[in-house]
């Protein structure tokens, strides 16, 4: 966007409002080009009416439209045996055993959130909910991603603030609503300081004769809009916040972040869900970005058919709305249905019982136009088709970013790494670093257990919730490295699918899909496009290595502030299932005398200073090239500690990734003495109040700072009885096995012990 | 009647723990549970009644501010007031408050921040169809998790809770010691549970509902106040 000096054009007050007429300076205020102008001129047979020209703005816009990103998603592998909905419906649906599936989808609410945390947050879960129960799903659990600049120092107040109100924003909405927060993932980067990331998932339970898809169907059906009364706020969300870069008019952009109002959407969860169990809808969508616009168009465009919406029908907060304000306003908790002349009785007496309005404020056609009547007068007619799957695509001509690099650093004390004298100092300081700290101030603000599912609470490698009912569990872990994607895109991408897979293996959980958030800059730069081309090819490879398609996702672009891109963050949340939840494990020690072993390799390919904690924490610095991941050798190291769970081998499994091995060590022994905070002995979960810490010796020809701190994909550290050692062996075939030492006494006592280069056996 | 004891679990709009509480009843064989809709004048047959968990009408205005005028109050209050026993967790202990069926008020946590998390509470008294199955001075650990959990009275009140013995739970340490650091809200007296002078109508800001279950991660501490109130039904009959 070129017009760096304006805020929210739309967001003017009425009175102050000259008389709308399409123009191309109106097109182009609205965010349009003139080409895509050009192009609806021709579409509509001569100059579109105003609000013509809004929708176009909205429904083509890279938020609604996905203009650049649309030819390189198809590349991602969406099919697999499990997937019962990819990609296109409101979320994917993944079959999870027993006539059971999970809904799932994550979706960004960056841009908002920047310029208003609180709800800004808030409305990203409240939408992300709502998607999940459009299709029929019961919403059981969400997660949270997050990114901030640095906390620390008087200049990233504003980061605190973000912090604080954003955690704030997301608990409010989703402690109120009943649907428990289990997890997520929050790092603090500089990059993100103009544009924090919120990237929030929900996932819902359905069984898989009741999936419900957002088509329109039968001519003379009503539309019905369920819900909140609609307002002025959010006009403009998708378009004018979330396609464009942030600058100086950062402030101006508030009007366009929506309040969300959880209470409206608890009573609307129910009602909707009654509708869809007794058969008294055709089918239901969510209004979320571009509101009425993009719902009806969708609903239109899949069903090949028309939708005529009365625009003055729609209840109204506010007197004086115009219809294009009217179509495109992001005014929150609210659903369109599609219902039979017969049962409208029946939807109005269900919405009436949970306080809800229903208003008939249209009916389905045969005309393939989405039209929009105003005072009695047609203001819009488009082809449905034309606004929800045939809108413009763009390709950036595409080069590499100037920071890549071929070979990773030189690891060495003159090349500017010199070894910390007090590694016992190095490694407090990494414990203490936000990206590694426990983040218990953050999700002790989030109700983890409403619904009673809950089978592990945050803080561990993945939630846990069991299937009411059944003897299965689900497992969910969300990954995204943006300082080692930022090195390497191609390989952080495959990294973080291999790592969120990872976390949920070492639940003892299969990794079966993945719904996935992808937050980058401006694509019409070229090194951002060239960027997001190589996370989408890493992405694809290791979902494809690893049996994981990606059944639903969000791309997020213009996550710039003057001009200064995010890391390039491919947010990947994984679903695991269990077989037999009560076959689940966590990350601490659990007995005094238990070995400690390393599953995976322990040798300087697989583990490097790039892109590490330790790298950008000790020695300050962010260089080099992260390790590739070697997906096939990934793929055993998780079936062999899955297997070992399974077997009841284990005490412990914990995914050695951030802070390397002795942040993970010591994460393993924290975890030993406390539940959510509390310290108490509780049998049941076999969890003892004392601390268990572990004598630990690492031998290796690494430099020993760097053997316990480097970072590198494919390896768990786990614990289990001596006896149990030798069945942890045939389990593992050729996977590299290493005993690091013992669980033992409350301290942790590790020690690196030089090693003969020439022994390569590592079992 | 044949069945066991009777359990209505109160609906209101924007309650959430409803589904949790019906849910924990009914792990105990033989015992009988149902929804009971806000907007009913009715109680039909039940002989407990649960005011769960949740933000009824948002919790807009002030907590429980809103719902205490449902029509289905009316019918609760007449309940309590002939002996019936009526169970108030967090949202409902609010409610309950609002209603003047428990004595005090519910202010926003000391820390100004929702907080959930495991506490450690001690049975200040089994004296109570809530506790009963409980010994005086044993630690259940169970989650809460609220905004507005922080329990004030006035001096007298406070004296008067604890003459008669109406403190039933409250926050303490590892150790069973009534600490302000085991106090997750900045309740009065490290309050987290107090009954009413005819002790039948029981407030409490954890969730025994969240903890009734082996393998969950809520444990099973909670189930010792739901068997109290079975016990105490069965024992009536």
């Amino acid at each position: 966007m070129s017009e760096s000096t304006r805020g929210n054009p739309m967001s003017e007050p009425p009175s102050s409002r000259p008389p709308r007429q399409a123009s191309l300076s109106a097109a182009i205020d609205l965010g349009l080009t003139a080409a895509e102008y050009e192009r609806i001129c021709t579409i509509q047979g001569g100059e579109p009416t105003f609000t013509e020209l809004a929708i176009y703005s909205l429904m083509w816009s890279e938020h609604c439209g996905y203009k650049h990103s649309r030819p390189l998603l198809g590349r991602l592998p969406t099919q697999g045996e499990r997937v019962l909905q990819g990609p296109g419906e409101n979320a994917g649906v993944v079959d999870v055993g027993d006539g059971w599936a999970v809904a799932m989808k994550v979706e960004s609410h960056n841009h908002p959130s920047a310029v208003e945390p609180f709800q800004g947050a808030a409305t990203g879960v409240g939408g992300i909910i709502r998607d999940i129960f459009t299709m029929g799903a019961r919403p059981i659990v969400s997660l949270d991603s997050l990114r901030f600049g640095e906390l620390d120092g008087e200049e990233n107040a504003r980061q605190r603030y973000l912090f604080e109100h954003v955690v704030a924003g997301i608990g409010f909405y989703g402690n109120c609503i009943g649907i428990p927060t289990v997890g997520g993932d929050v790092a603090f980067e500089a990059p993100y300081a103009g544009n924090c990331l919120v990237n929030a998932m929900c996932a819902g339970l359905i069984r898989h004769d009741r999936i419900l898809r957002a088509v329109a169907a039968g001519v003379g059906n009503h539309v019905v809009l369920i819900g909140s009364k609609t307002g002025r706020d959010g006009i403009g969300g998708a378009s004018v916040l979330a396609s464009q870069e942030f600058d100086e008019t950062l402030e101006e952009k508030r009007p366009s972040v929506q309040v969300g109002d959880p209470f409206t959407e608890k009573k609307l969860i129910e009602a909707c869900l009654e509708l869809q169990e007794n058969d008294l809808v055709v089918s239901m969508q969510d209004l979320g970005a571009a509101g009425l616009t993009s719902s009806a168009s969708e609903m239109a465009s899949k069903g090949n058919v028309g939708l005529d919406i009365y625009a003055d029908r729609v209840p109204l907060r506010e007197p004086g709305m115009e219809p294009w304000e009217i179509m495109i306003s992001e005014s929150q908790e609210r659903m369109l249905a599609i219902v039979a002349p017969e049962r409208l009785g029946s939807v109005q007496e269900v919405c009436a019982r949970w306080d809800l309005d229903a208003t008939v404020i249209g009916e389905v056609t045969d005309s393939g136009h989405l039209r929009v009547f105003f005072g009695g007068e047609r203001v819009a007619s488009i082809p449905a088709r034309r606004l929800a799957h045939e809108s413009p695509v763009e390709r950036t001509p595409s080069f590499p970013p100037e920071h890549l690099v071929d070979e990773p650093v030189r690891f060495s004390e003159t090349n500017g790494y010199p070894r910390p004298a007090d590694l016992n100092a190095t490694l407090l300081t990494l414990l203490a670093a936000p990206n590694i700290a426990s983040k218990r101030w953050a999700f002790e603000q989030y109700d983890y257990i409403v619904q009673a599912n809950t089978v592990q609470i945050p803080g561990s490698d993945a939630a846990v919730l069991r299937i009411k009912g059944t003897q299965r569990g689900i497992a969910f872990a969300a990954d995204g490295n943006g300082r080692r994607c930022y090195l390497d895109p191609y390989r952080g991408a495959r990294e973080a699918v291999a790592e969120a897979a990872r976390n949920v293996s070492c639940v003892g959980a299969l990794p079966v899909a993945v719904t996935d958030c992808l937050n980058f800059g401006n694509p019409e730069k070229g090194d951002i496009y060239w960027t997001f081309a190589e996370t989408i090819e890493g992405m694809s490879q290791a979902c494809e290595a690893l049996a994981t398609p990606v059944v639903s996702g969000n791309v997020s672009f213009y996550n710039e502030s003057f001009g200064q891109a995010i890391y390039p963050t491919p947010l990947v949340v994984m679903l695991g299932v269990l077989d037999d939840v009560t076959r689940n494990i966590d990350h601490s020690f659990k007995r005094e005398g238990d070995l400690v072993v390393l599953v995976g390799p322990l040798s300087e390919t697989n583990v490097a200073v790039d892109g590490s904690e330790y790298q950008k924490t000790v020695f300050g610095r962010v260089e080099g090239r992260i390790p590739d991941v070697d997906l096939d050798l990934e793929a055993r190291v998780q079936r062999t500690v899955r297997e070992a769970i399974a077997a009841g081998i284990l005490s412990s499994a914990h995914d050695c990734s951030d802070g390397g091995l002795a942040v993970t060590l010591a994460e393993c022994a924290i975890g030993s003495g406390s539940v959510g905070g509390a310290a108490f002995d509780d049998p049941e979960t076999r969890r003892p109040q004392r601390f268990l810490g572990a004598t630990i010796a690492v031998e290796t020809t690494m430099r020993d700072d760097l053997a316990l701190f480097g970072e590198g994909s494919s390896r768990i550290v786990v614990s289990l009885a001596p006896d149990q050692l030798d069945n942890l062996c045939s389990l593992a075939g050729d996977v590299p096995l290493t005993v690091l030492g013992e669980v033992t006494g409350e301290r942790l006592r590790p020690r690196v012990v030089a090693f003969p280069p020439r022994v390569t056996d590592w079992t | 009647m044949s069945a066991g004891p009777r359990f209505g679990v109160v609906v209101f709009p924007g309650s959430n723990c409803d589904g949790d509480a019906y849910h924990a009843v009914s792990t105990f064989p033989g015992v009988h549970v149902e929804y009971l809709w806000h907007k009913d004048t009715h109680l039909g047959n039940v002989e407990a009644i649960i005011l769960p968990g949740g933000f009824s009408y948002g919790d807009y205005l002030r907590c429980g501010a809103i719902a205490r005028f449902s029509p289905i109050m009316q019918a609760v209050s007449d309940f309590a007031h002939a002996g019936g026993l009526v169970i108030g967790i967090c949202n409902g202990f609010q409610i309950l408050l609002e209603a003047g069926l428990l004595p005090g008020a519910m202010l926003r946590n000391t820390g100004l921040k929702f907080v959930c998390r495991y506490v450690n509470l001690r049975v200040e008294t089994s004296a109570t169809p809530f506790t009963s199955a409980c010994r005086a001075g044993e630690i259940l650990r169970i989650v809460v998790k609220h905004n507005e959990g922080n329990y004030t009275t006035d001096p007298d009140t406070l004296a008067r809770l604890q003459r008669n013995d109406q403190i039933v739970l409250r926050y303490v340490d590892a150790h069973g010691e009534a600490t302000a650091a085991a106090n997750p809200n900045g309740a009065l007296a490290n309050i987290a549970g107090i009954c009413n002078e005819a002790r039948n109508v029981f407030g409490l800001m954890p969730h025994p509902e969240n903890s009734v279950e082996a393998g969950l991660a809520g444990g099973t501490d909670g189930r010792k106040i739901f068997q109290s109130m079975i016990d105490t039904l069965v024992r009536q009959r």
